[in-house]
């Protein structure tokens, strides 16, 4: 009883510590990311925009690299059982039509959530008082709706979590090495053609 | 550390830095970075301030679990990150109307975050409806080679590269 009544003590004060520290943590990832988006000029509607209409690719060549070596550097501590890799399931009706009507917002509000957050601290107040309302307003409608789609359009051609190398059923380096060349070989091609 | 300073950086030199910040955010806090299920999150505790505990009740809040957790984090550090890489270069400025947006629509306030709610139920919408966002699907799920952040990272595009052409040439 001794013995198990510390043990209960010695829980209740470690809880709280482990529940703070993820959150530091998250707070100093955020930091980093919203530093690095506003140095690419990804928290400008201008620039987004720019993107959507195909004048300005500073958004996708950060969105490429970003892939590129994550997912090299990624995939490399998976082999060395240092990670495990956090796939989304989905479904054809999910991320196609999920897909498209983001991307239609996308266009309209010229943020998208994680920018929105970096144009707000550059002080973008049309992200502030109206996107920011809208897409939480968004969030919100869906979550009514979620009862309704969840048992038919989202689960339309459900294929899980899966990922390209469990797709082909092969190693993943042999989808790790064409991708990483294939997203090389698309930022050279964009720099040689001045885009 | 002049580069602190500098207004802009290669976007090379930015996506190599997010890559290399989502190896540290699978190894330390084993997620991925992504961001729209906070606006979800907070959708659920202000419809608590309203509605009570059995807001609590509803499906897709009992699904992702409302409350202040690690990605809510991220996304407030979002903001304070761009806030101090803005005001160390001088490119922090108020602004309610972007300058391609006044180009082509004019410097009306009203209709531009009118328009920028409407853009932003769809966004939030669309995020809950695919999963993920252009963090949570476009970088770090096309990063794991997850076939449902492929399809939706393309079709963010495709979506955004037709609605902001028939914006731009058709209405504007």
């Amino acid at each position: 009883m001794q013995t198990n009544k510390f043990m209960d003590e010695r829980k209740q004060t470690s809880v709280p510590k482990k529940e703070i520290s993820p959150l530091l943590w998250g707070l100093a990832f955020g930091i980093l990311f919203g530093f690095l988006l506003q140095k690419g000029g990804a928290t400008k509607y201008d620039v987004i925009v720019g993107q959507l209409l195909l004048t300005d690719f500073t958004v996708l060549k950060i969105m490429l690299s970003a892939v590129l070596i994550g997912m090299i550097g990624i995939y490399a501590m998976k082999t060395l059982g240092w990670v495990e890799l956090y796939p989304k399931s989905g479904s054809a009706g999910k991320n196609i039509i999920g897909g498209l009507i983001f991307g239609v917002g996308f266009a309209v509000l010229g943020y998208c959530p994680g920018t929105i957050a970096g144009a707000i601290g550059n002080g973008a107040l049309d992200a502030l008082v109206g996107g920011l309302v809208g897409i939480i307003i968004g969030s919100g409608l869906f979550a009514a709706l979620y009862p309704r789609l969840t048992q038919g359009i989202l689960k339309k051609g459900d294929f899980g979590d899966l990922t390209f190398p469990r797709l082909f059923k092969v190693n993943d380096w042999v989808i790790v090495i064409p991708a990483a060349t294939l997203i090389f070989i698309l930022l050279y091609w964009l720099e040689q053609a001045g885009l | 550390m002049e580069f602190l300073t500098t207004v802009r950086w290669s976007p090379y030199a930015v996506g190599v830095g997010i890559g290399i910040l989502s190896w540290f955010t699978f190894l330390i806090s084993r997620k991925p970075l992504a961001c729209s299920t906070s606006f979800a999150r907070a959708s659920g505790m202000i419809a608590k301030l309203f509605s009570g505990k059995k807001v609590d009740l509803q499906p897709y809040y009992q699904k992702i679990g409302l409350g202040v957790d690690w990605q809510w984090m991220l996304v407030v550090g979002v903001i304070f990150g761009s806030l101090i890489s803005a005001l160390l270069s001088g490119d922090f400025r108020w602004q309610w109307v972007p300058s391609l947006w006044s180009a082509a629509f004019g410097a009306n306030t009203l209709l531009r975050v009118i328009v920028a709610l409407a853009g932003g139920i769809c966004i939030g919408f669309g995020a809950r409806w695919a999963g993920g966002c252009t963090s949570g699907h476009g970088i770090s799920g096309t990063l794991q080679l997850a076939v449902s952040s492929w399809i939706s990272a393309i079709c963010f595009f495709i979506g955004g590269i037709l609605t902001a052409h028939i914006i731009f040439t058709l209405i504007g």
